[in-house]
């Protein structure tokens, strides 16, 4: 690892309990759900990650103990790094404090991720869907959520499929 | 002495009326500045110096739908755009035509999924289906003179009926 992320990977590990993991020198740490803010914190306080770039999630589904996993990818201008957080999230009802607080770019992120995974942000200022349209049902990244596929038209089946497309009418 | 001196040998020309009115139409079919994914740039391209559509007096792109006649669905319709586009649609003035460029405004192309409508023809009536992904200026040229010679063979007061 990387000399210059001991000092944070060994704060985190000690005080927060995370766990930390590294692939072709990116670092990853895991943090339970409920302490992802005081993580972030310590993070933007006192070792210079000022920035976060990017939030999203990932659906691992049909496992479902842990199902999501909500990654934030933190920088340091100060110090030229890059710190991946990893949260893992239950299939049941997932939700997880909000960053917002800390990193107020994160808005937007929590609300796309509410949007295509149905992740709850408790104490948001303003979740609402950001993609979709706002009486959409469900939501669409989760990978049990069905494409909406529509049966493709050719020439052997040119009228079934054709009777049933709703053709707008002037 | 009389207007014919000052014309010279041109004569004139008898038509009737819905002749008249379509010829008008043709040649002056204001399309709308409406361009939704990569099909605009190639509607950019057929509107630029190489390919001219101001030849058929649709030189001028209006950004706005009541003084447009012609709309371009060019490129991908979202379920969410779609509502849009059905507004966009209902505030252009009557006779107006629909011009479906590219594949995934004609049947959404690849994109066989939830987030968009499976062909815009299920929001607004299309006269003219393009194909190609995205379609070639001359496509799109080609696609436009199709329309033309749809509205050549209208009638004044058939403009709805003939759809």
């Amino acid at each position: 690892m990387n000399e210059s992320f001991e000092p944070v990977v060994n704060a985190l590990t000690q005080r927060l309990g995370a766990e930390a993991s590294e692939f072709r020198g990116e670092v990853t740490l895991m943090i339970a759900p409920e302490k992802i803010v005081d993580a972030c914190r310590i993070l933007r306080d006192e070792f210079g990650f000022e920035m976060l770039i990017a939030a999203t999630g990932v659906d691992y589904w049909p496992e479902t103990k842990p199902r999501f996993n909500v990654i934030y990818l933190i920088y340091s201008f100060t110090h030229n790094l890059n710190l991946n957080l990893h949260v893992p999230l239950d299939g049941n009802a997932p939700h997880l404090p909000t960053v917002e607080g800390i990193y107020p770019n994160a808005n937007w992120y929590e609300r796309e991720m509410w949007d295509m995974f149905g992740l709850r942000f408790d104490g948001h200022s303003d979740l609402r869907r950001i993609l979709m349209p706002a009486d959409w049902e469900g939501h669409p990244l989760r990978k049990d959520y069905p494409l909406g596929y529509e049966e493709v038209q050719f020439s052997f089946n040119y009228k079934e499929v054709d009777s049933k497309k709703p053709y707008a009418k002037d | 002495m009389g207007v014919e001196q000052k014309l010279g040998n041109m004569g004139v020309v008898t038509l009737n009326l819905e002749q008249t009115v379509n010829w008008a139409r043709t040649n002056s079919m204001w399309p709308m500045l409406f361009g939704l994914a990569c099909c605009a740039i190639e509607m950019m391209a057929a509107q630029a110096s190489n390919y001219d559509v101001s030849r058929f007096g649709m030189e001028l792109m209006r950004a706005s739908p009541r003084q447009s006649d012609l709309m371009i669905v060019a490129g991908r319709v979202s379920r969410k755009m779609a509502p849009v586009l059905r507004r966009l649609y209902d505030q252009m003035p009557d006779p107006k035509w629909v011009l479906s460029m590219g594949d995934c405004a004609s049947c959404t192309g690849v994109f066989n999924n939830y987030a968009l409508v499976q062909g815009v023809d299920e929001v607004v009536p299309v006269d003219v289906y393009v194909a190609g992904c995205p379609p070639r200026p001359e496509a799109l040229i080609h696609g436009i003179i199709t329309l033309h010679e749809k509205v050549r063979g209208e009638g004044l007061k058939t403009w709805t009926a003939t759809r």
